[in-house]
C-alpha cells in the first residue's frame, strides 16, 4: 500500500545529514562542554557551533541569545514564568491570544493562579489575532505579550511586527512562539523587535527532545530549571550534545534551503485546498486563505466527524490529523479552530494535512482521490446529512 | 489504540441505513459532543425482525452502533433491552478506556427505539 505521511505538524523525520552529524556524538566525541580538557573544549565548540547556526535562522546577531531547552514545551514555559516571575516589581498583567498552543495557555492558566492576570485576545474568522484589542488591553501594567508567529494548525501568520510596535510602545516585551514558523517563513528577530522567541528541533527535521529559546539581550528573565549553571544559568543540567549539535545543523539546511522549499510546499498546499473544496461539497477551508504557512492544508466537512475520516485514510495509507474532539486528550473540540468562532459540530468535522520535505505532487493527487468517496461513505452513514446530499442510497 | 474487531466493523458496518416504515426509533448523543446515533427497528412477533442504524461520530461510535444492531437481530424484545453498552464494547474485543463513556451509545439508542416501539403500542 502506498504510505503518505501529512502530519508534519505532530511529527517531522530527522533530516539524514542531520542524523550524520549527530552520531559521533553518541560514541566519539562524548566530552561535558563544561569541562577545561580537549574533549570538553570540543563540545563547547560544537554547541558554539550549533548555537550560531539557530541564531542565524532567526536573524539574531548575537549567539549568546540563544539557550538551548529540552524541548519547545519547555522554551515556552521558560519565557512566560522567567519573564513574569523576574519581573513581578513591574506589574502583573500578561497578554496572549486564545489560539496559543497549550504550553503558553496552560502555563499562563498557571500564573493566573499565583496572582498575575492573564488576557487572551480574540481572533477574527481566519484565525487573526485582534491587532486593535491589544492596544486596548495594554496598560502600564502589561509585563509580558506572548503570540504565536504563526498557527501550526490552521496555518495563520500573524501580525507580528505591527503587535512588536505596540507592545515597545508600551514598555512591556514581546514572546514569540516561532515553533510552527520556523524554517518555513523567514524570521528576523532583529527587524521584527522581538524580545524572546521559542524554536523546536523537530520542527526543522532536527532530533526531538531539543529547543531553543532567542533572548535578546537586557531581558529581564530568571531560570525556572536550576543547578550547575549552564546555559548562562539560565538552564541549568549538563547538555545534550548530540540534540544540540543535531539542531544546530538541522538549522543550518533549512536556513538554505526555506526559500526553494517553501515555495514548492505552497504549489502543493494549493493544489490540494483547491482540489478538496472543488471536488468534496459542502466543504470549508480553516485559516486564512492566503497568509498561511506553505504547508498547511485543514479544511471542514459537514456532517461527518474527524477521527472517522482519519481512521478511512489510514486505511488506504494517509496519515493525517485532525481538531475533533475524539482525537483530542481532553476530549475537547480544538481550541483553535473554536476560537475562530466554528461550532462544535463544525470543529469535529476538521481534517489537518501538513506537508513536509517527502511528500510530492503524486502524494496530493493520491488524497485527492480518496476523499470525495471517503466523506461520501461517512456521509451516507451520518443521520445528519440532508438526504439531497447523497441522493436514494 | 482500537481492536481488529473494531476496525472490522468501522470498515465493514452491519446493518447500515434506514428503515422508512420503522416500527420504533431511538436517537441517543447530539453532534455538539462529537456523537449522534439513530437506531430503527422492525418488530414481528415480539421479536426484532430488522434493525438499522444511522451514525455521527468516531470509528467507535460507529463500530457501537454496528456491533448492537448485530446483537439485537432476532432477539426478542425483552432480549433486546437487557443488551448493555459492555455487551457491546466486549463483543467488541474492548474499546479504549476513553471512548467507552463518550462513544459508547449503541445500546441506549436501541432502547430508545424499544421503548418508542412500545409506546405506539407495541404488540406486533
Amino acid at each position: 500500500m502506498r504510505r503518505v505521511y501529512l502530519d508534519h505538524a505532530a511529527g517531522r523525520p530527522v533530516d539524514g545529514r542531520v542524523l550524520e552529524t549527530m552520531l559521533p556524538y553518541f560514541t566519539q566525541k562524548y566530552g561535558n562542554p563544561s569541562m577545561v580538557h580537549t574533549p570538553g573544549n570540543e563540545a563547547r565548540e560544537a554547541i558554539e557551533t550549533a548555537r550560531g547556526r539557530v541564531a542565524k535562522l532567526i536573524g539574531a546577531s548575537k549567539k549568546e541569545e540563544i539557550i538551548f531547552t529540552s524541548g519547545a514545551t519547555e522554551s515556552n514555559n521558560l519565557a512566560l514564568k522567567g519573564v513574569a516571575l523576574r519581573n513581578r516589581d513591574r506589574g502583573n498583567h500578561i497578554i496572549t491570544s486564545s489560539i496559543e498552543h497549550m504550553s503558553v495557555i496552560n502555563v499562563c492558566k498557571d500564573l493566573a493562579k499565583q496572582g498575575f492576570e492573564v488576557t487572551y485576545l480574540p481572533v477574527d474568522r481566519y484565525g487573526v489575532v485582534d491587532v486593535a484589542a491589544l492596544e486596548k488591553e495594554l496598560t502600564e501594567k502589561t509585563i509580558l505579550v506572548s503570540i504565536m508567529y504563526a498557527n501550526g494548525e490552521i496555518g495563520t501568520i500573524e501580525p507580528i511586527r505591527e503587535i512588536s510596535e505596540l507592545v515597545h510602545d508600551h514598555g512591556a516585551l514581546l514572546h514569540v512562539d516561532a515553533v510552527a514558523a520556523a524554517g518555513q517563513i523567514p524570521i528576523d528577530v532583529e527587524a521584527e523587535h522581538i524580545d524572546l522567541l521559542s524554536l523546536s528541533s523537530n520542527d526543522i527535521y532536527g532530533p526531538r527532545g531539543v529547543g531553543a529559546l532567542y533572548i535578546k539581550t537586557g531581558t529581564r528573565i530568571m531560570p525556572i530549571i536550576q543547578g550547575g549553571g549552564q546555559e548562562r544559568g539560565l538552564r541549568s543540567g549538563t547538555e545534550n550534545l548530540p540534540g544540540i549539535v543535531g539542531m544546530g545543523k538541522a538549522a543550518e539546511i533549512i536556513s538554505a534551503e526555506m526559500e526553494t522549499e517553501s515555495r514548492r510546499l505552497a504549489k502543493l498546499r494549493d493544489k490540494m485546498i483547491r482540489g478538496i473544496l472543488e471536488s468534496v461539497p459542502v466543504s470549508f477551508l480553516n485559516g486564512h486563505p492566503t497568509n498561511r504557512l506553505p504547508n498547511n492544508v485543514n479544511v471542514r466537512f459537514s456532517y461527518i466527524e474527524g477521527e472517522s475520516l482519519i481512521l478511512s485514510l489510514d486505511m488506504e495509507g494517509v496519515a493525517c490529523s485532525s481538531g475533533s474532539a475524539c482525537t483530542s486528550k481532553t476530549l475537547e473540540p480544538s481550541h483553535v479552530l473554536l476560537a475562530t468562532g466554528l461550532k462544535h459540530e463544525e470543529a469535529h468535522g476538521s481534517l489537518l494535512f501538513t506537508l513536509g520535505r517527502q511528500n510530492n505532487e503524486e502524494d496530493v493527487d493520491y488524497v485527492l482521490g480518496l476523499l470525495p468517496g471517503i466523506v461520501r461513505r461517512l456521509r451516507v452513514m451520518s443521520p445528519l446529512t440532508p438526504k439531497e446530499l447523497i441522493g436514494d442510497v | 489504540m482500537y481492536s481488529d474487531k473494531v476496525l472490522d466493523h468501522f470498515r465493514n458496518p452491519r446493518n447500515m441505513g434506514e428503515i422508512p416504515d420503522a416500527d420504533g426509533v431511538g436517537t441517543v448523543g447530539n453532534p455538539v459532543c462529537g456523537d449522534m446515533m439513530t437506531i430503527y427497528i422492525k418488530v414481528k412477533d415480539n421479536r426484532i425482525a430488522d434493525i438499522k442504524f444511522k451514525t455521527f461520530g468516531c470509528g467507535a461510535a460507529i463500530a457501537t452502533s454496528s456491533m448492537t444492531t448485530e446483537l439485537a437481530k432476532g432477539k426478542t424484545i425483552e432480549e433486546a433491552m437487557k443488551i448493555t453498552r459492555e455487551d457491546v464494547a466486549r463483543d467488541l474485543g474492548g474499546l479504549p478506556p476513553v471512548k467507552m463513556h463518550c462513544s459508547n451509545l449503541a445500546a441506549d439508542a436501541l432502547h430508545a427505539a424499544i421503548k418508542n416501539y412500545l409506546e405506539k403500542g407495541g404488540k406486533k
